[in-house]
Order: C-alpha cells, then sequence, then structure tokens
C-alpha cells in the first residue's frame, strides 16, 4: 500500500552540522506512527521537514502519491498537516481564541464580515471552548485569558486541540504530553486514539516509551539524523527499542528493509 | 478507550466541572491592577482627565473653554497621525524613526509636483500619498525580507530620506499665500468647522477618525490580530500560520502612507511647504506611544492610549504656556510622564489574570 506521506533521501544542514542525513520517512493511512530517538538525532528537524517548518536541503516529499514542495509551516497546513511543535508557537499576549485560530480566522456572515471584514468572536469562542472541554481542559476558567496566564501544561493543551481541530491530513505532534499531568496525559492519548479513529494518521515524537508503546503501531527509530530501522511495539520490547536507538545494539535486518 | 495504567487510576472519580476560585478577597489596590492590566488604556486616559481637571482649577475659563480644549486638538494632531503610524510598527516590536522625514518629504512632493511641475492638486497629492508609502515599502522590505534590525533601517531611513528632502526641494519654502490661491486643495486639512466657541480642524477630525478606523482594524480584523501576534513572538506567528514578511511589509507600508497624510495635514497646519519643518515628528510620536502605554517590546497596547498620551502632552504644553512657565517646564514634566508611563507598565503587567 502506497503510504500517505512518503519522504525519500531528506537532507538538512545548518552550516557544517547535519540533521538530516538521507533519512527516508513512511506515514500509512490510520496508523499512529510514533518516532523515537535520542537527543539531537533529528527528530524534530525531520517532523519540521514534513510539516513546512524548515525547507530541506535535498529530498523529496509525497503527500498522498503527489509531490509537495512546502516553503512554509502555511504551506503544509494548507495541504492538511497540522502540527504542535515544542516550542507551542503561541502568541503569549493573545487569547486562546486567538491562538486557535490565528491564520484561518472566522469572518462574520455577510456584509460585515465581507466589507468590513469583522471577525466573528462569539462563534469563535464557543468552538474553543468546546474543543477544549472535549480534551477535559477544565481548568481552564476564561477563554479570552491570554496565552500567557495558562500554565505549561495548559498551553499544551490548547496547542493540542489546535492540532487536532484542524487536522485534515496528518497530525503530527512533538512530545505532546512532556508538560502535562497524568490525567491530562491519559486525554492526550485518548485523544490521539481517537483522531485516529476518524481516520487521520498521527506523528508522534515522545520519550515517554510506555506512552510510545500503548498506542503506537509502528515505531520509526531515528538515529544520527536517519531512519535506523522500523519496529512493530508487539515484538520488540521498551528496552530493545532504547537499545537500537542509543546504539547499543544492531538493529534487525527486516526492520531496516521496512 | 486506551488501556490506563495502574496509577492513573486513581484519577478517575475526580471532579469534571470547570474550577471555580473564590476572587472576592482581593484588595481595591489589587482590583485596580487587574483593571489596568486588562485594559492598558485606561492609565493615559485617567492622567488625561486628571491633568485637564488639574489646569481647569489653576487656569479656569481661560484653559476649560471649547475654544482652549479644541486648540489642543489642532496642536496635537500631526503629532496624533504621526502616532498613529508609529503605533502600528511599535505594535510589531519595530521602531520608526523615519516618520518625520517621510512627513516632511511628502508634503515637499505635494508642493512641487503642483508648483514645479504644474500637475493638477489631485495628482501632486496622489503623488504625495505614494511617495510615503513607497519610502514605508522600503522600510518594510529591509526588515521582513533583509532581516535588519528596524532601529537601524530607520536610522538610516530618516538621513535619506531627510537628505533628498534638502536636495529635491533646494530647501525652498512654497509660500503660504500662493498655495492658497493656486492649489488650495493642499490646505484641505487647514478647513475649519466651528460651533460655538470651538474650532474643529479638519486634520484634528482627521486624526481622530484614523485612530478610531485603526482601533477597529486592530481589534476586529484577522490583519490585526496578525500585526500583534508579530510583535508577540515572530516565530510562533510563523508557525501558527502567519504570513510574517507580508505582515511586516504591510504594516511599515502603512505607516508610510499614514505619514504622507500627515504631511498633507502639515500643509493645512503651517499653510506653507516647507523643508525644514516638522522636525520633532519622530522624537514627539514615541513620546505619545510610550506615554499611551504601548510597549517598545511589541505586542502589546492600544493605538487609544497612543491618541491619550499625545492629547496629554497637549495639556500640558497649553496649560503650562497659559500658567506663563518656562517651555523647558514642559519638556521636564514630559520626561518624568514618559519614566512614570513605563513604570506603571511594568507594574500592571505583574497581575497574570
Amino acid at each position: 500500500m502506497e503510504p500517505i506521506l512518503k519522504a525519500r533521501n531528506l537532507v538538512k544542514r545548518y552550516g557544517r552540522v547535519v540533521a538530516l542525513d538521507h533519512c527516508d520517512f513512511d506515514l500509512h493511512e490510520g496508523e499512529i506512527l510514533a518516532v523515537i530517538g535520542d537527543n539531537g538525532a533529528g527528530k524534530s528537524t525531520l517532523i519540521k521537514a514534513i510539516s513546512g517548518a524548515v525547507t530541506p536541503d535535498e529530498g523529496k516529499i509525497w503527500l498522498e502519491g503527489k509531490e509537495v514542495k512546502f516553503h512554509s509551516p502555511l504551506d503544509g497546513r494548507h495541504a492538511g498537516i497540522e502540527t504542535v511543535y515544542q516550542t507551542l508557537a503561541m502568541s503569549p499576549a493573545l487569547s486562546i481564541t486567538d491562538n486557535m485560530f490565528m491564520g484561518r480566522e472566522l469572518r462574520k456572515p455577510g456584509f460585515r464580515g465581507s466589507v468590513l471584514r469583522q471577525l466573528d468572536h462569539k462563534a469563535m469562542e464557543a468552538f474553543a471552548r468546546e474543543k477544549l472541554s472535549e480534551l477535559g481542559l477544565m481548568t481552564i476558567q476564561n477563554i479570552n485569558q491570554a496565552v500567557e496566564t495558562l500554565s505549561g501544561g495548559q498551553r499544551q493543551g490548547v496547542a493540542v486541540a489546535r492540532a487536532a481541530a484542524f487536522g485534515s491530513k496528518v497530525i503530527i505532534l512533538d512530545e505532546p504530553t512532556a508538560a502535562l499531568g497524568v490525567k491530562e496525559s491519559r486525554r492526550v492519548l485518548e485523544l490521539i486514539l481517537d483522531v485516529r479513529s476518524r481516520g487521520i494518521p498521527i506523528i508522534l515524537i515522545s520519550h515517554n516509551m510506555p506512552h510510545v508503546f500503548e498506542v503506537a503501531d509502528r515505531i520509526h527509530i531515528h538515529r544520527l539524523g536517519k531512519r535506523l530501522c522500523v519496529i512493530n511495539p508487539k515484538d520488540y520490547t521498551m528496552s530493545d527499542a532504547v537499545a537500537f536507538m542509543t546504539g547499543a545494539k544492531e538493529p534487525p535486518q527486516q526492520a531496516v528493509a521496512a | 478507550m486506551s488501556n490506563t495504567q495502574e496509577f492513573e487510576k486513581a484519577a478517575a472519580t475526580s471532579p469534571t466541572a470547570v474550577a471555580a476560585f473564590t476572587t472576592h478577597d482581593r484588595s481595591a489596590v489589587k482590583q485596580i491592577q487587574h483593571v489596568l492590566h486588562q485594559s492598558p488604556w485606561m492609565v493615559p486616559l485617567i492622567v488625561l482627565i486628571g491633568s485637564i481637571l488639574v489646569f481647569g482649577l489653576l487656569l479656569g475659563q481661560k484653559f476649560f473653554s471649547p475654544f482652549a480644549l479644541t486648540l489642543i486638538l489642532q496642536q496635537v494632531q500631526i503629532v496624533g497621525i504621526l502616532g498613529a503610524a508609529q503605533s502600528l510598527v511599535i505594535l510589531t516590536a519595530g521602531i520608526d524613526l523615519s516618520v518625520g522625514a517621510i512627513m516632511v518629504l511628502s508634503s515637499v512632493v505635494m508642493g512641487l509636483f503642483s508648483f514645479r511641475y504644474g500637475l493638477p492638486t489631485e495628482l501632486a497629492v496622489a503623488a504625495g500619498i505614494a511617495c510615503g508609502t513607497f519610502c514605508g515599502f522600503i522600510n518594510g522590505f529591509l526588515v521582513a525580507v533583509m532581516k535588519l534590525p528596524p532601529f537601524i533601517v530607520t536610522l538610516g531611513m530618516w538621513q535619506i530620506v531627510l537628505a533628498t528632502n534638502f536636495l529635491y526641494s533646494a530647501n525652498e519654502t512654497i509660500r503660504a499665500q500662493d498655495i492658497a490661491e493656486q492649489a488650495p486643495l493642499l490646505q484641505f486639512f487647514g478647513n475649519k468647522i466651528a460651533f460655538g466657541g470651538a474650532v474643529f480642524t479638519f486634520g484634528a477630525i482627521f486624526m481622530v477618525l484614523l485612530v478610531l478606523f485603526l482601533a477597529y482594524v486592530l481589534k476586529q480584523t484577522a490583519w490585526g490580530r496578525h500585526v500583534y501576534a508579530v510583535g508577540d513572538d515572530p516565530e510562533a506567528a510563523e508557525l501558527s500560520g502567519v504570513q510574517v514578511k507580508r505582515t511586516l511589509i504591510s504594516v511599515y507600508m502603512l505607516s508610510g502612507l499614514i505619514c504622507a497624510f500627515a504631511g498633507w495635514a502639515l500643509i493645512g497646519r503651517i499653510g506653507s511647504v516647507s523643508p525644514t519643518s516638522g522636525q520633532l515628528g519622530n522624537i514627539e510620536s514615541i513620546t505619545a506611544v510610550v506615554i499611551g502605554g504601548i510597549s517598545l517590546f511589541g505586542g502589546r497596547g492600544s493605538i487609544m492610549g497612543m491618541l491619550f498620551g499625545a492629547l496629554i502632552v497637549g495639556v500640558f504644553s497649553l496649560g503650562l504656556r497659559l500658567l506663563g512657565a518656562d517651555a523647558q517646564w514642559t519638556y521636564l514634566l514630559i520626561g518624568v510622564l514618559i519614566i512614570a508611563a513605563v513604570s506603571v507598565d511594568q507594574w500592571i503587567r505583574k497581575v497574570s489574570v
């Protein structure tokens, strides 16, 4: 089966540092693909290349079999790829609603929207409130609160809610549970499974092995800027995965080919 | 439902309602701090009303008359219009040191196109406006695409535009009588509406309408939200789908456009076209913006605050002059106000709700 998202030979250099070294990548329809790797292995650069936040120096990317070239995150978003970045990409002084709808604001119907370009604050607030409640972020009191007044975990929750609400083809989550509490992490994992049940594939980057092994269908192990192997979490243990990604153990041959 | 791990089950019975917190135990000072944090333009408004009341009490009818109060509006019209341009740029965490120079060059272009080339006045005005917008575009291009710091770009443009202005105009003034006779459209913003003792020039009315319009655009349109997002954190804005370059260039172009209108209003204000006028425009507009509570770090503040800031300066200048004080007292007090405004800004920012 043709992967929904495929990348071949991606190369990205920052000066003399090679972040991506002829990296391949495959995401199949309806799956949760975990990407794990050591710090500095190039995971974040890989997903930024896929989402359009960085333009690779070499290599090609195909989305649904068609070659795509993204020059900005907006290109990736228009193609239906929604991303939660590690930095969360939020404007601290703006409200939760403003942040959720940044770059895709809803305008009022009729004259006030088309001529006066007036935003439909009410509709956007209602939508934001609904999405946050789905995620169980009940401790947010006011949807018009500035993002800087939220805790780190709440901010992450808002970022995840934003991606889940708008992603139509692929959702990329870079460390989505790093700052979250026990309950909120569980909600995010449930949300990930829920998104998959809607048929949307997910790329999950995480250092949390129990989470990865719980939800992932396949695990892409990244090492030294390229894909080392892809394993099925049912066939290997967490310590195997850790051994592969740190270089303590050679990966199995058939997994390298996958 | 995913398989919960053992320790997570303890959280299953937790309450699901939106958390509620008691808020009644806050002191009056805290509540004021909270209100000011929600609406930063309140501070300059309070200072403005306070200073009008103080000068009104000290001077009585001389100050508290419709004539004197509308005179303040006329005196701040140029600073207010330039301040609107400056506010937009400062909201994006930039600064525009070339606003005064662009204003003067635009007014000179309007004058020379009418008198040196004999073009219809409408066309000359359009050329002046295009000139201002183009200067803004150069600023925007250098800041957004070449990634140069706004301070450096506009410092350079200030000198370049000002020198161009003197070279092009040969440092010649076009006299007010000539303009009134041959190209009265150039003095359009000098027209007045008077009722009672109040006198409103078109320039002053334009300044108020412009600020109201920009306040609407910044609050109610997507572009306005993007201006704040870019000023707040440009990288986050880029990643969350704002076209940062396009937004920055449009802000600087709009700033140049508004400066050109300020140049047109300047002809109305002083009657003539003079290449040496409006030299303090930069500093005065930045002062209005800072006293108005707009953060120099970008992303925070409201353009209404800038208008109040400009009016505060106007009230102090006129009030102290009517009191017979040395003009230096005005500058001294404005210096104090600038520092006080930033201190208050820091204080209200500590409230995180």
